[in-house]
């Protein structure tokens, strides 16, 4: 057990600053505060020119979405780029218990998805007034919490695809976009046709989101448990779908010797 | 006339090099179509009428934005990658004309994503394409890309000496985005952030456009849009004379 958390925490942490190509601070705050922090004014201005929601809505829903920079992206190169970097051959050659490889690398995934949630929280209550009373900042803090942790185990899932996967990036970025179309961020899901509020349903952030635009407007935890409980629960799928995925794209790579290929 | 050979062999084999990329099929077609629909229907679910064809044209020109800018901040890391951007800084002719075509090829991909968001519009949300004024509309919109192609060589122009010009271009993404007023009017913005917008000439090149489709004044932007694109030329050929003299000086030129 000792080994498997040695792997988890000391494993995951190395990994990460070894192949978070966006670790260091030239990089990470135009790119990880930067990026979001404009995304966020950009869609609040959208969204008050266009006379849709009131401002709360964007800022909810695009700072619980900046967390997605963190978790896919981030995600995605925890484990992809070990191809990328030659280390993945080293990598799976190694003993190491795979559940606490492949999760590992989610805890600073997590860490930096909540740190970035933070930051556009805190710059949409300073830049754009959002203001949503004290009550209200624990159970915000808890749903933000969770809401991270499912995208974290959605980005897990596209790391995996990365393992055989050309050229992940394209994956990662389609999959960061089409979750600010379908899940609700800047667009009330009944505004959109059936079938994309149905696939924004099963996508991580789309429950939370809406948890978290009800805490903001003064509901307690108890009112949003059921919200929370779905994003919770689409978090385990994701995060079992991923390791699952690594398991058997590890096999069929060794199986078809294409485990550094491209 | 051995200028204008550089800049069609650098446009041409530009344009075959993005042509093969999925990140600028996703960053000039992909991703404003998704930007468009957000648009259309955040412009749907509000009270304001008659904007889907705004939003349209809006949505394409981001696209153009995004891809200069990947493409302009992209050029230079990619070349230090790749190890010619020594052997650029080596040619005869002048460093910027060298990057010239390339700055223009990517602005050029760039109009796939106003092609893709107007038929897209058409296709899915029934937008008509009535354009008030079609011909200026076929002069406003390769005025402003080429004025944007410009715009983006002053950029890949100091992306000689910053390593991070990737790290750069990610977060210049959405600022343009706001201050030139693509999807929604500048007059939202704060009062101080007017002069910013001025300087900016896909700010002038949306207004030109948008008045060419849906009515009103295009010769006044559009003059704005060919003065600022002259204005880039010029700072962008002393720039990339100045940058490329320091990083020989530093010996940084192929650091990464």
């Amino acid at each position: 057990m000792r080994r498997w958390l040695g792997v988890f925490f000391v494993g995951g942490s190395i990994a990460y600053r070894g192949l978070f190509n966006w670790i260091r601070p030239a990089t990470y705050i135009p790119t990880m505060l930067g990026a979001p922090l404009f995304q966020l004014i950009f869609f609040t201005k959208l969204g008050q020119y266009a006379h849709a929601e009131n401002r709360d809505f964007y800022i909810v829903g695009n700072s619980i979405q900046a967390c997605a920079m963190s978790s896919v992206y981030g995600m995605t190169m925890a484990v992809a780029n070990e191809r990328w970097f030659g280390t993945l051959g080293p990598l799976l050659a190694s003993p190491a218990n795979r559940s606490a490889v492949f999760l590992g690398r989610g805890v600073p995934v997590l860490a930096n998805g909540l740190l970035v949630s933070a930051f556009s929280f805190v710059a949409g209550a300073l830049i754009l007034g959002f203001r949503p009373g004290v009550g209200a900042v624990v159970p915000l803090a808890v749903v933000v919490v969770v809401t991270v942790l499912s995208c974290t185990a959605f980005g897990m899932l596209l790391g995996s695809i990365g393992l055989r996967a050309k050229d992940f990036f394209f994956a990662a970025n389609l999959a960061y976009f089409l979750m600010l179309l379908f899940c609700g961020v800047n667009i009330p899901l009944d505004t959109l046709p059936g079938w994309m509020s149905a696939v924004g349903r099963c996508l991580p952030l789309t429950h939370g989101i809406a948890a978290a635009r009800e805490v903001a407007a003064g509901a307690s935890l108890g009112d949003v448990l059921g919200l929370v409980a779905t994003e919770l629960g689409i978090a385990a799928a994701y995060a079992v779908a991923g390791l699952t995925l690594f398991r058997v794209l590890e096999r069929e790579s060794r199986r078809t010797a294409v485990l550094d290929a491209y | 006339m051995r200028s204008l050979k550089v800049v069609y062999s650098g446009f041409q084999m530009n344009l075959k090099m993005l042509g093969t990329s999925s990140f600028f099929l996703l960053t000039s077609v992909v991703q404003p179509v998704i930007f468009a629909t957000i648009a259309f229907y955040m412009f749907r679910a509000g009270s304001r009428n008659g904007t889907l064809l705004y939003a349209a044209l809006g949505a394409g020109m981001m696209g153009v934005w995004s891809t200069t800018l990947f493409g302009s901040g992209g050029m230079i890391q990619w070349q230090r990658w790749q190890g010619t951007l020594e052997l650029g800084a080596a040619a005869p002719p002048a460093m910027a004309l060298i990057y010239l075509p390339f700055s223009l090829a990517n602005a050029f991909t760039g109009m796939y994503a106003m092609a893709a968001t107007l038929v897209w519009g058409r296709l899915v949300f029934g937008i008509g394409l009535h354009l008030a004024h079609p011909w200026l509309f076929v002069l406003a919109l390769p005025a402003t890309v080429i004025a944007l192609g410009l715009m983006g060589l002053v950029l890949a122009s100091t992306f000689i000496l910053y390593r991070h010009a990737n790290a750069l271009s990610n977060l210049l993404e959405y600022p343009v985005w706001i201050a030139s007023g693509l999807v929604f009017s500048t007059s939202l913005l704060p009062v101080w952030t007017r002069p910013i917008s001025w300087a900016l000439p896909p700010y002038w090149g949306i207004l030109a456009i948008r008045h060419a489709a849906l009515g009103g004044g295009v010769w006044w932007p559009l003059a704005m849009v060919v003065l600022l694109g002259v204005a880039a030329l010029v700072i962008s050929t002393l720039t990339f004379r100045w940058f490329e003299h320091a990083a020989r000086a530093r010996a940084t030129l192929s650091l990464t």
